[in-house]
């Protein structure tokens, strides 16, 4: 920075009058261009994981077409492989989550826009920022050792005992399942849903707010009336936002789903989603019909979530507000 | 009449409160998580945070004791190669976003950032085996620092573009009608005014790709012993965690803990 001090420096005249008389061109041209480059990188980017992915795969998807996503076998020793029940898995799991999380999540950002007293906001923000901050390994650290002996013990008996009749939870109860994994997704989405959901409820008008007041609204019914149902569309962005994030999470859930390819009524079962296979198997892959077939999950991963988070940022873009859009990160 | 619409008065006003008491009750639940893990962080990692996981190499399964040094100095590694790749194009990046372009092109290319902050951290990981690990047949420190580096480029480049939008218009103006070039008006005026608020994004990127584990699986790959060269594989303390926490051993699950509650 020093190097190159700026044109016009105290007891220095003479430059001042230099940059005065011609002021370097160049030096403009080279910068916008540099910068420029740097900002194309994120299309570059984009390009290259998808060209990577696609090459990589090139001879699985020759060789299994079609059939890679509706099949079921995955047989690295026969080299037989369909990704179905890992398509499967990271559905089911990314549901449960959204089933937990958007409820929750939408009913937190109310209350820290429109409920809650106005001393415990900040607090309650910061604690869901920091919630936000623990790296998902540690989550599934955590996930592994203390909630899923919980969840053994007290929840998911009960749930059985309630509703075993269902096939939804039915079967014996191990440890690691698809609860497990959906749960623990939605722990991880929970604080961009609830941050995303706050920036939106408090781009919405104040107008709107003091016209339902002023027809006599108690703070829940100029919440719901008011406020909410004007966000609808933000809100259902925020949630799509957070189905992307759930699809491809990848350490908390591989630690906790228990990472067995089947496709399960009874969600006591273990699962397998598409993040998990690749974070288990890919230095495993001995064969190169095994990685390229690994590739195309990746592949086919990357389909599912680009396509979901161009959705959410057309929803939430439409109601763009620079503060929105900071929340996303 | 009238007591009928004082009762329905009282019961909106419950209805309220009530609705008021689920939304609170929702904040609990999600804020939860975080207490109870810090808890058990604490509980289970601090009687294993000690000099020697600070200083030592892992220990062999069965063998007591070892740390965790080289697991800590190679995230340090990483973190650095990362730096090096994602500052420089992100925050330059930023200033193009902020500073030069069209309104047209700009939004395409916040999209493009935002869409890309979307994209999973597996995926990164995935694409960097392909084009590094693959091409060079080897995992490497560089492969894993590139692939947190590239995570980073649409975090930096996002934050830093708000921040540069922050700088008041005047400042630039007084500067050029002093007759300093648009090119050092911005890296001297606005990039210093903006610096601090630069340089959080900096950190907040860091730390959030400091914690990522997904895309170092199979570009640094871990390893046990201290790193030499920047061309071999490294460990990482996300990575070790995640090795020992899924390991069938005891003493490991105790130093995955402390690995956890040293990354916090």
């Amino acid at each position: 920075m020093e190097a190159t001090a700026p044109a016009i420096a105290p007891g220095e005249p003479l430059s001042a009058a230099a940059a005065m008389r011609r002021p370097s061109r160049f030096g403009d041209k080279a910068f916008e261009w540099l910068t420029l480059a740097m900002a194309l990188t994120v299309v570059v980017l984009i390009i290259l994981i998808g060209w990577q992915l696609w090459d990589g795969s090139a001879l699985a998807v020759k060789k299994f077409g079609f059939h890679f996503l509706v099949t079921s076998t995955w047989d690295p020793v026969a080299d037989q492989f369909g990704a179905l029940p890992f398509i499967y898995g990271t559905l089911i799991s990314s549901l449960i989550a959204l089933l937990i999380a958007v409820p929750l999540g939408i009913a937190t950002a109310a209350y820290l826009t429109e409920l809650a007293p106005l001393w415990i906001r900040q607090p309650l923000v910061s604690l869901i920022e920091m919630l936000a901050a623990i790296p998902s390994v540690i989550l599934g650290l955590w996930g592994i050792f203390v909630m899923i002996p919980w969840l053994r013990d007290y929840p998911l008996p009960l749930l059985k005992r309630f509703f075993g009749w269902t096939p939804f939870f039915s079967g014996p109860i191990y440890g690691p399942c698809m609860l497990a994994g959906g749960i623990i997704i939605a722990v991880m989405i929970l604080p961009i849903i609830t941050s995303v959901s706050r920036e939106i409820l408090r781009s919405v008008p104040d107008l709107q707010r003091e016209a339902a007041y002023g027809l006599g609204a108690t703070r829940w019914e100029a919440t719901r009336i008011a406020v909410l149902s004007y966000a609808k569309k933000g809100l259902f962005g925020a949630v799509i936002l957070g189905l992307g994030r759930a699809l491809g999470e990848t350490m908390a859930v591989t630690m906790v789903i228990g990472n067995t390819p089947q496709i399960a009524a009874s969600l006591f079962k273990p699962g397998y989603t598409l993040a998990s296979v690749l974070a288990n198997e890919f230095t495993e892959a001995t064969s190169d019909i095994y990685l390229q077939a690994l590739f195309e999950i990746g592949l086919v991963l990357f389909g599912i979530t680009i396509l979901v988070n161009l959705l959410a940022q057309l929803l939430l873009r439409t109601i763009a507000t620079t503060s929105a859009t900071r929340a996303v990160q | 009449m009238h007591l009928e619409r004082a009762h329905h008065h009282t019961w909106r006003k419950i209805k309220s409160a009530l609705a008021s008491g689920i939304a609170f009750a929702s904040a609990l639940l999600v804020i939860a998580p975080m207490g109870l893990v810090f808890f058990y962080l604490v509980v289970n990692g601090a009687s294993s945070v000690n000099w020697d996981f600070f200083t030592k190499l892992p220990a062999p399964v069965g063998a007591v004791g070892g740390g965790m040094a080289n697991a800590i100095v190679g995230s340090l590694e990483l973190l650095a190669l990362a730096g090096a790749i994602g500052i420089p194009i992100g925050v330059l990046g930023g200033v193009y976003l902020a500073e030069y372009g069209s309104a047209r092109l700009n939004s395409v290319l916040r999209f493009l950032a935002d869409v890309l902050n979307g994209v999973p951290s597996i995926t990164w990981g995935v694409v960097v085996y392909g084009l590094v690990v693959l091409r060079f047949k080897g995992f490497s420190a560089y492969a894993g620092g590139l692939a947190l580096g590239l995570i980073m480029i649409p975090l930096i480049l996002r934050t830093t573009e708000e921040i540069i939008l922050l700088v008041p218009n005047g400042y630039r103006e007084a500067a050029l009608a002093l007759g300093v070039s648009r090119w050092k008006t911005i890296v001297h005026i606005v990039l210093k005014t903006a610096s601090k608020g630069i340089i959080t994004g900096i950190l907040l990127a860091l730390a959030r790709v400091g914690g990522e584990t997904a895309p170092l699986l199979f570009t640094a790959f871990g390893n046990h012993f201290w790193n030499h060269s920047l061309s071999q594989p490294i460990a990482a303390l996300p990575l070790q965690v995640f090795t020992y926490a899924i390991s069938p051993y005891d003493d490991w699950h105790r130093q995955a803990w402390a690995g956890a509650l040293v990354r916090i």
